[in-house]
C-alpha cells in the first residue's frame, strides 16, 4: 500500500537534492542559508513525526527567520538559450503540453470515485493500492512521478536534470512555497488560542446571525475586505473561516463546508483585484507597462472583482444550502 | 467572551500592512495569539510543531516543479507564446477574451507559469491589443491618444490577473485548495481536495462571463470615443 509516508520521503529526497545543488551554486550570494532552508525542510519531511513537537516548532521558527531576513536568494542556473528554446518549441509543439496535462489527469484517474469504484481501492484483500487517508495527495504525488517519466522521455533528459531545472523555479518561489503551510499552522494556533470564538463573538454582536443570508454576505464580503487590507487571500482565510464560516454557517446553519470554502477563498480573490497591497499583480505590471498611473491596472479590473463578489454571494447562498 | 485572542488577528493585519515578510508575520502572530491565550512560548512551539507535522502534505504541490522545469527548458513557454501570437489579426476585444480563456484553462491545469506580466503581457499581449485597437482606429480615420493606449495596456494586465486567479483555484495541487483542506482537517472535517476544487468552477465561469462582457464594453466605448474625435 502506498502511504503518505512514502510521499514525504520522496518530497524529502527532492528537497535534499535541491539543498545539495543549492549549496554548490556559487552564483547565489546566500547559497549556504538558501541550502540550509531546504535541508531543514527535508529533515522535517523525513523525521518530523519522530521528533518532539517543540523541536519541530523551533525549526519552523528558524525557517521563518531565514525567510524573513532575506536569506533565500536566486543563484545561477543552466538554462538553454532563447533560440534553442524556440527550436525545441517548434520541434515538440503541442506534445509539450502532454506531460503537464498528465498531472491533473492521473490524479483524477486515481482519486475520483466513479459509480462507487475507485482505482485507489484496487488491491488484494485488505491491502489497497493507495492509503484511504489523503488519497488525493498520494495520487498527486504518483501523477507527478508519471508525468516526470513522460517529460523525460519526451525531452530525452534524465530525472536528475529535471530536478536541476526545477531549482530555478523553486528558488524563484522561495519562502512563498512555505506560506500555505505556515498559514495552516497559524490556523491551528488560532484554534488553540480561541481566536475563532472571539471573531464569532464580534460578528454576533454586529449582525443578526439567525439570518443565514446575512452571514453569507458577512463571510464573502469579509474575505474580500480582509484581503484588500492584507493583500493576501490566504492570510484572510483562516481568520474569516474560523470566525464566521465554521461556527456560524457550518455549525449553526448547516452549510456544506467544501463549497463554502472554495467560494469563500474566491471572494477573497475578488479583493485581490482591488488592492494595491497585492503589489506583484497590481502595481508591478503598471510599472512594467510604463503606465503613468500606478493604479491603472486596479482601475481596469476592480469592477470585475466587484461584480464577481456579488455573484459569489448569490452562488454561495444557493450552493452551500442546496 | 474573551476578546484578547483578537490581538493575534491584529498582528497579522498589522504585519501585512507594514509589508513585513509574511512568513515572519505568521510566526509573530502565532506567539502573540499564544500569549493572549496565556500559553507559554514552549506550548506555542508545541502547537506549531504538531500542526506543521500534521500538514506537511501542503508541500506536495512542489513535486510538480521538476516536470514544469524540464518542459520550460524545452520551450513550453515559447510554445504558449506562439499560441498567443496566432491570435494576431483579431480585434482587441476578441484577442483579450481568447487570452482570458486560455489563461484560465492553463491555470486550471496547473500551468500557472504560462502567461504572466513579464513573460507574456508586456512583450506580447499588451502590444498586440494596442496594435489591434490602433488598426480599428485607423479604419475610422483617427488615431489612439496616449490616455487610450494606457487604458488598453492596463486592461491587458487586468485580463491576465482575472484569468490566473479564477483558473488556478480549480487545480487540486494549488496551495489554496490544500490550505482549505488542511484547515478543515484541523477542525475535524475530512474533505477531499477534489470536492473543494470543483466548487471553484461556478465562480470561474462567472468570472469569465463578467470580464469578457467588460472587455467588450470597453472596446465599444473606445470606438465611441474615437468616433466623437475630430478625424485628421
Amino acid at each position: 500500500m502506498i502511504t503518505l509516508t512514502w510521499v514525504y520521503w520522496l518530497l524529502g529526497a527532492y528537497f535534499a537534492a535541491i539543498a545539495w545543488r543549492g549549496w554548490r551554486d556559487t552564483g547565489n550570494p546566500r547559497r549556504h542559508t538558501t541550502a540550509l532552508f531546504w535541508a531543514l525542510l527535508a529533515l522535517l519531511l523525513f523525521a518530523a513525526e519522530r521528533m518532539p513537537p517543540r523541536g519541530v516548532g523551533a525549526i519552523v521558527v528558524v525557517l521563518a527567520l531565514l525567510a524573513g531576513f532575506g536569506c533565500l536568494r536566486m543563484g545561477r542556473y543552466d538554462e538553454s538559450s532563447a533560440s534553442e528554446k524556440r527550436d525545441e518549441a517548434r520541434r515538440l509543439g503541442n506534445r509539450l503540453f502532454g506531460p503537464a496535462v498528465l498531472i491533473p489527469a492521473v490524479t483524477l484517474a486515481l482519486a475520483v470515485k466513479l459509480f462507487g469504484f475507485s482505482l485507489s481501492e484496487v488491491g488484494i484483500g485488505d491491502l489497497r493500492l493507495l492509503d484511504s487517508r489523503q488519497t488525493t495527495v498520494i495520487a498527486l504525488a504518483i501523477a507527478c512521478v508519471v508525468a516526470l517519466v513522460a517529460a523525460c522521455r519526451l525531452t530525452r533528459q534524465t530525472p536528475w536534470s529535471a530536478v536541476e531545472q526545477s531549482r530555478r523555479l523553486v528558488d524563484a518561489i522561495g519562502w512563498a512555497a512555505l506560506l500555505p503551510l505556515l498559514l495552516a499552522t497559524l490556523g491551528s494556533v488560532f484554534e488553540a488560542g480561541g481566536v475563532g470564538q472571539s471573531v464569532a463573538g464580534v460578528v454576533r454582536a454586529v449582525i443578526p446571525v439567525d439570518n443565514a443570508f446575512v452571514v453569507v454576505v458577512a463571510y464573502a464580503v469579509g474575505m474580500a475586505v480582509f484581503t484588500i487590507i492584507m493583500g493576501n487571500a490566504f492570510a484572510a482565510f483562516p481568520v474569516m473561516t474560523a470566525g464566521i464560516a465554521l461556527p456560524l454557517l457550518v455549525q449553526v446553519h448547516g452549510a456544506d463546508p467544501a463549497s463554502l470554502a472554495a467560494i469563500g477563498m474566491l471572494s477573497g480573490y475578488c479583493g485581490t483585484l482591488m488592492t494595491p497591497m497585492a503589489a506583484n499583480f497590481n502595481l508591478v505590471p503598471a510599472a512594467l507597462l510604463e503606465l503613468k498611473d500606478p493604479y491603472a491596472v486596479i482601475r481596469a479590473q476592480w469592477a470585475t472583482g466587484a461584480v464577481l463578489l456579488l455573484c459569489n454571494v448569490v452562488l454561495m447562498y444557493f450552493i452551500v444550502f442546496r | 467572551m474573551n476578546y484578547w485572542p483578537l490581538l493575534g488577528v491584529g498582528a497579522v493585519v498589522l504585519g501585512f500592512v507594514l509589508r513585513l515578510n509574511p512568513a515572519l508575520v505568521v510566526v509573530i502572530s502565532a506567539f502573540v495569539t499564544g500569549f493572549a491565550a496565556r500559553m507559554s512560548p514552549l506550548e506555542v512551539l508545541d502547537v506549531i510543531g504538531e500542526a506543521f507535522t500534521e500538514k506537511r502534505y501542503l508541500l506536495v504541490f512542489l513535486l510538480t516543479l521538476p516536470v514544469i522545469g524540464l518542459l520550460e527548458r524545452h520551450g513550453l513557454k515559447e510554445h504558449a507564446q506562439a499560441w498567443v501570437t496566432r491570435l494576431r489579426g483579431a480585434t482587441m476585444g476578441r484577442l483579450l477574451i481568447a487570452y482570458l480563456a486560455m489563461r484560465q484553462l492553463a491555470a486550471a491545469l496547473g500551468l500557472t507559469g504560462l502567461g504572466g506580466h513579464p513573460q507574456t503581457v508586456r512583450p506580447l499581449l499588451a502590444p498586440m491589443a494596442e496594435g489591434a485597437a490602433e488598426a480599428a482606429a485607423e479604419q475610422q480615420g483617427t488615431t489612439l491618444d496616449d490616455d487610450q493606449r494606457q487604458r488598453i495596456r492596463a486592461m491587458a494586465a487586468g485580463t491576465d490577473n482575472v484569468g490566473l486567479f479564477f483558473g488556478e483555484d480549480i487545480f487540486i495541487a494549488f496551495g489554496a485548495v490544500l490550505l482549505m483542506q488542511g484547515f478543515y482537517a484541523e477542525h475535524g472535517l475530512d474533505l477531499e481536495p477534489l470536492q473543494i476544487a470543483l466548487w471553484g468552477l461556478p465562480t470561474a465561469v462567472c468570472a469569465f462571463a463578467i470580464h469578457a462582457a467588460r472587455v467588450l464594453r470597453f472596446e465599444r466605448r473606445l470606438a465611441r470615443g474615437l468616433a466623437s474625435k475630430p478625424s485628421r
